[in-house]
């Protein structure tokens, strides 16, 4: 397992071009091409704010003015997390081809999805910048330090769980449907269209349990709140639980890896 | 000599049903060998103990039936699926052309294609730059290039994937039947690109079920059957024990269709409006009176034995089996070859060879006996048909039989005429192998 493991890092060359693949070809004969990269985020961000700026606006708490802003710290690292596990999920089964006709890593093809969606969640940044400028609301330097730590614990705990999904996906078709609505749940079970802090004593714990909750607070306090980041010590343990389960979800896809050719 | 490649015993079982792999998922978890709770009649078994070695620099031929384990076999060497039994070893870099452009994304044009493939056929960027107009240039893609791959010609699509694959430059070269790719000239540059790989000494395994390419190319063959290895060594001896085994099979099939379109036939007795039927409608059938009737029909080869299958050039003869109800003196043998067309090669009755009839009674046997069956190889049907002098049908069959006739030569036409060439001093030609 661990020579497979080291095997990913010499793999680096083809997944940085799988990556470019599927960045490029995924706006290939679309008329905005790359910007729908900004204009998706901003129109999910349209849709909330509708909601809970006109239609609800009573819904969300003083602290969490200007409340736009407030969502799309959330709501930019979530899309990165839902696309890159609804996309692994599938990842093995729609390279197929590869897997059955050529010696091929079938790890790459989940950590491809999970980083694609990273380049993605990276071009949103600057829109992020622009709200921040507008709103008069930098962040401070300490904070910013969090940020690519926060994206390091996320990275590796949306890889874990990619590889986790894609593997069992290939035997279980079923986990494709089931994760859709899954990740509703995961979303409105994780405070990003709400604060944390208005979670009642049982809401709170339960939101305790879910990791995307502190890598969305962490996400919060380095960008929107002002003072200092106090969520690093959660942070840190999202991060080391991520680590083990990245081993773990490797270790299952080491295990199931000799059925794809057949399975998918 | 070093083998490059070394199967011992091995044996791979598939499931036989798709769908879920596994009863629990801990099972799943647990179990290394997925296979371990399957009945045997869930599962079947691609390859039985097979075991071949292929020296370093030789180039081996793997033939067989469609379904017999030739592809299972090179993915196992190509180590994209497992044994389930038994050990393979590959010894140097293996590039494996089983399916060309296996991860071709159509959006992208081909000159990304190109590095993303090469990538991942285990090349570096660098590598690829450096071969990328030997690459181009052998595509025959240069106008192309950097279009997007969902434009292309599937032609273009192959080359384009057999291009990068060739280039990869791998120690052991895994090939499945992909020579099939282009129009003549691209096969031949395939072939010369094959032929520097020999020289080069680099090892092929090559599956194809292009029995000249084995006897052209490979040093050694191995024969399939359901799995097994039924021959291996030198390419001839194979390739004749293989078309021993086809023409069997042949002639099998053969004899049951040939069985059930008599069968088929039966029932129809009854008379067509126009008992004169066009000897050139092409329809199936049996009618007449059956006052005389046929009652088997036989194709026999040069050794007296009864086939399907004949040489061309060989002699064979058309045995008809008959009883006559009552005895007679008006009656005419004829028959009738047709190609797999519905055109007339040859048809001939012994009224128009003059022959006047006696006397038939009782049972009784016609031959027609072809000295020399000067056919191109093909599929052929047969009418036999005894009737009177003035066309009466007694017991007509319309093309109920068939026989398939093989050849050497892959010449053209209905008929070979009986020929050869012959040169003045100033043409030669090479001596065959």
């Amino acid at each position: 397992m661990f020579a497979n493991l080291a095997n990913l890092v010499r793999y680096r060359g083809l997944i940085q071009s799988l990556v470019a693949r599927d960045l490029k070809a995924r706006y290939r004969g679309s008329v905005l091409g790359f910007v729908w990269s900004f204009i998706n985020p901003l129109l999910l961000l349209t849709i909330y704010s509708f909601v809970f700026s006109v239609v609800l606006p009573d819904l969300h708490s003083k602290e969490t003015e200007p409340y736009a802003l407030f969502m799309f710290c959330g709501i930019l690292p979530w899309t990165w997390f839902s696309s890159s596990l609804t996309e692994a999920a599938g990842s093995l089964i729609s390279g197929g081809n590869l897997i059955k006709k050529v010696l091929f890593p079938a790890e790459v093809l989940p950590i491809v999805s999970v980083l694609a969606n990273m380049v993605h969640f990276i071009l949103g940044l600057p829109i992020l910048a622009v709200f921040l400028i507008y709103y008069r609301r930098p962040p401070d330097l300490d904070g910013l330090f969090w940020f690519p730590v926060t994206m390091l614990v996320q990275l590796t705990f949306t890889s874990a769980l990619a590889l986790i999904v894609s593997a069992l996906a290939v035997h279980f078709r079923d986990i494709r449907d089931i994760l859709s609505n899954l990740l509703t749940l995961w979303f409105f079970s994780t405070p990003i269209i709400y604060w944390i802090k208005q979670a009642p004593g049982l809401g709170k714990q339960v939101l305790d349990f879910n990791p995307m909750t502190h890598v969305v607070v962490s996400y919060q306090e380095i960008l929107f709140f002002d003072g200092p980041v106090g969520h690093w010590k959660w942070l840190l343990s999202v991060g080391a639980l991520s680590v083990l389960l990245f081993l773990a979800g490797y270790w299952l896809f080491d295990r199931l890896r000799d059925s794809f050719a057949e399975a998918v | 000599m070093t083998a490059a490649i070394e199967l011992e015993n091995v044996s791979k079982i598939y499931r036989r049903y798709g769908g879920r792999q596994f009863a629990t998922l801990k099972s799943a978890l647990l179990q290394r060998s997925i296979l371990h709770d399957l009945r045997p009649s869930e599962t079947f078994p691609a390859l039985k103990d097979v075991s071949f070695k292929v020296a370093k620099g030789s180039t081996f031929g793997v033939m067989g039936r469609n379904g017999s384990g030739k592809s299972t076999a090179l993915k196992l060497v190509a180590g994209i699926t497992k044994p389930s039994g038994g050990s393979v070893r590959v010894n140097g870099r293996i590039s494996a052309l089983i399916e060309l452009g296996a991860g071709f994304h159509p959006e992208i044009s081909g000159r990304e294609n190109v590095f993303i493939n090469g990538i991942m056929l285990g090349l570096t960027k660098r590598e690829i730059q450096a071969r990328f107009d030997e690459i181009v240039e052998f595509a025959e893609l240069r106008d192309f290039i950097d279009a997007p791959v969902k434009t292309y010609s599937s032609g273009m699509y192959m080359r384009l994937g057999f291009a990068v694959a060739i280039n990869v430059d791998p120690d052991v070269l895994l090939v499945d039947e992909v020579l099939a790719v282009g129009d003549e000239g691209f096969t031949h540059k395939c072939l010369d690109k094959f032929a520097e790989f020999r020289r080069r000494n680099k090892t092929i395994l090559l599956v194809t079920h292009s029995l000249g390419l084995v006897e052209r190319f490979c040093d050694e063959a191995l024969w399939l059957d359901q799995g097994r290895a039924m021959a291996s060594g030198d390419p001839v001896r194979v390739i004749d024990a293989y078309l021993t085994k086809v023409e069997e099979g042949e002639g099998q099939l053969l004899a049951t269709t040939s069985a059930k379109a008599l069968e088929d036939a039966l029932p129809a007795s009854e008379q067509p409006a126009d008992p004169t039927a066009d000897m050139f409608q092409a329809t199936e059938g049996r009618w007449g009176s059956r006052e005389i009737e046929i009652t088997e029909v036989s194709f026999v080869d040069h050794t007296g034995q009864a086939s399907f299958v004949f040489h061309s050039g060989l002699p064979m003869a058309i045995r008809v089996k008959i009883r006559a109800a009552q005895p007679s003196d008006d009656f005419v043998f004829g028959v009738g070859l047709f190609n797999a067309d519905g055109v007339c090669c040859y048809g001939t009755n012994t009224y128009l060879e003059e022959m006047t009839p006696e006397r038939i009674a009782g049972d009784a046997e016609a031959t027609f006996a072809i000295d020399s069956l000067d056919l191109v190889e093909g599929t052929y049907k047969v009418d036999v048909a005894v009737h009177k002098r003035d066309g009466y049908p007694y017991d007509y069959h319309r093309l109920l039989y068939t026989f398939r006739v093989k050849s050497r030569v892959h010449d053209v036409g209905i008929y070979r005429p009986r020929h050869h060439w012959s040169f003045s001093p100033g043409v030669t030609f090479k001596s065959q192998r």
